[in-house]
């Protein structure tokens, strides 16, 4: 549904893009994941024609971006900028309405669908307050709202929660689960969990070039890393230090790290480890609060790839 | 076509809601009125100071003309005035706020969203002037004579072309620069370069100046014609337009 091919954009000599290659799915929430500057935000200007590319090709709902049909594949997409802008002189109402003339929707269709993302995203009580007095939080409900009048089948969101408190955070991150299936979602963030908890797949940008792009698990899986971490009772410090000595004196341990109550042990053999770890513990006579074979988190594959700023 | 009118309508809206409309309006009417107040009561005004009577002695009794040129000369100062002033953010602003972009992500060609806002400012001055113009009438006929109607709708038909000028310039600088001081500086400095050589004779009978001796000369009842400040003013608003849009459609928002 969007196929990018070595997309560059250079600014002088700053290269925004240096070669992007992306490939995201129909009807997949897509997390496009990466720190500040790393080029989410210009990759989303170039696909809804906002941005012209340097070099390279893209494609959003089977139309080359950028060319004479770019006027089709804007009627087909909807964009969340980061910071959604609107004519402060007009209501939220009002401005659903404009932008469904603007997409050709009857006086009834409008009406129906202004009504519908209103209470879609909270803000029909609101409806007729003008939207200069809006806080930065409903400004950004109001962006979804306008991304979505035209049923695209192609979203565009740019850091859509980054305004949000917690709660708004919750419902929004919901809303987009639910266009799971309905539409195609790219949403850009450098909110890692924020991503783990709505996206099918993930692209790690870093320095405009896409580091890796695999779904979740896989990603996650590729990463992991066969660590565990024991968390003893308080005032076991001294017995906690004295264990990860035996420890690292065995085979098949690779390194031990202790904080606080916790020894953090990372192994070159799983299966010995799983047979061994837990009575060697206990050996020690340490009283635990905690065993586990850590899982790595979204954030430790992040820390990974965008540390070494290549693929992996 | 049904997308101009998307987009018309907006502007037309915003030009009400901000109060542009009212704006021009007012401000032109007031000159509107004031053209033969001014022309009929100055000669009376003048004798209020210390040796008026007779430096009133020496000014000729007033007459319908004096308050034509009085109108003449103030709704074209004041019309590229409020014609920069109104102008010089509607591109720049919308590009600096984050709106265009909002808005041309979507099926807006970007040159109907130049388009409509060149004809909603004109729709606006062509209000205003109309106004304007039925008032200075109005009072002109009330404190000297009836003016030729024909020639008085010609007048201030070629006094908007001539602010109109000043719209589609504006508007490409707004459309070039991405704040509206910038647009209104640059707008300034083409006002200059259009003003320097226009007070030169040869050169100034083709330049949209004399759009605005051409309605005085018609009104004063003579016959000149001056078809190629006309047609260059026409080509200067369609050259604005297209300029900015050439510019408008290549730049990243």
């Amino acid at each position: 549904m969007i196929e990018v091919e070595d997309l560059k954009k250079h600014y002088g000599p700053v290269r925004a893009l240096d070669g992007l290659n992306l490939n995201v799915e129909p009807g997949t929430v897509f997390g496009f994941l990466g720190p500040n500057g790393a080029g989410k935000t210009t990759t989303i200007r170039i696909l809804t024609g906002l941005a012209h590319p340097t070099a390279g090709r893209a494609w959003v709902a089977g139309a080359a971006v950028g060319a004479a049909a770019g006027r089709a594949v804007a009627h087909r997409i909807g964009h969340l900028p980061e910071e959604p802008a609107f004519y402060p002189w007009m209501t939220p109402r009002e401005f659903l309405d404009h932008v469904g003339r603007v997409f050709g929707l009857s006086a009834s269709e409008r009406a129906a669908r202004t009504k519908e993302l209103l209470d879609l995203v909270g803000l029909a009580e609101a409806s007729k307050r003008r939207i200069g007095g809006f806080s930065r939080g409903m400004r950004q409900r109001l962006g979804l709202a306008q991304a979505l009048v035209n049923r695209p089948e192609v979203l565009f969101l740019d850091e859509p929660v980054s305004a949000l408190d917690p709660v708004g955070r919750k419902e929004v991150l919901e809303l987009v689960g639910k266009l799971r299936g309905q539409c195609t979602v790219l949403m850009s963030t450098h909110i890692l969990a924020d991503v783990e908890r709505v996206c099918d797949t993930i692209g790690i940008i870093a320095r405009g070039k896409m580091v890796t792009e695999a779904k979740q698990e896989d990603l996650i899986a590729r990463y992991a890393v066969p660590a565990f971490e024991v968390e003893s009772v308080n005032g076991f410090g001294e017995r906690i230090n004295g264990w990860a000595e035996t420890l690292r004196k065995m085979s098949w341990v690779k390194t031990v790290t202790v904080a606080d109550q916790t020894a953090r042990i990372i192994v070159n053999d799983v299966e010995t480890a799983q047979r061994e770890l837990l009575a060697s513990a206990v050996q020690a006579g340490l009283v635990l609060t905690r065993y586990e074979m850590v899982k790595p988190s979204l954030e430790d594959v992040f820390l990974r790839l965008v540390g070494e700023g290549g693929p992996a | 076509m049904r997308i101009f009118f998307v987009a018309l309508r907006k502007e037309l809206i915003e030009q009400w809601r901000s109060y542009r409309l009212l704006i021009a309006a007012v401000i032109l009417v007031i000159f509107g009125l004031l053209s033969p107040l001014t022309a009929k009561y100055t000669p009376q005004l003048m004798r209020l100071l210390p040796s008026g009577d007779e430096i009133a002695k020496l000014i000729p009794p007033p007459t319908a003309m004096d308050a034509v040129s009085q109108y003449v000369k103030n709704l074209s100062q004041f019309g590229v005035i409020l014609a920069l002033l109104m102008t010089m953010g509607v591109v720049a602003q919308e590009k600096d706020k984050g709106t265009a972009a909002m808005m041309l992500a979507k099926p807006m060609p970007r040159g109907v969203f130049l388009a409509a806002k060149f004809v909603a400012l004109g729709l606006t001055f062509a209000a205003s002037i109309a106004i304007a113009g039925a008032a200075g009438y109005y009072y002109t006929l009330l404190l000297f004579e009836a003016l030729d109607v024909g020639r008085w709708l010609v007048l201030n038909a070629l006094m908007l072309l001539f602010v109109l000028v000043y719209v589609a310039l504006t508007l490409f600088c707004s459309t070039v620069t991405k704040s509206q001081v910038g647009a209104g500086g640059l707008a300034f400095g083409l006002l200059l370069v259009l003003a320097i050589p226009g007070s030169l004779p040869k050169v100034g009978e083709y330049l949209p100046g004399q759009l605005i001796n051409w309605g005085a000369a018609l009104m004063a009842g003579k016959a000149d014609a001056y078809w190629p400040a006309l047609w260059i003013s026409l080509g200067l608003i369609v050259a604005a337009l297209v300029g900015a849009w050439a510019v408008f459609a290549k730049q990243e928002l």
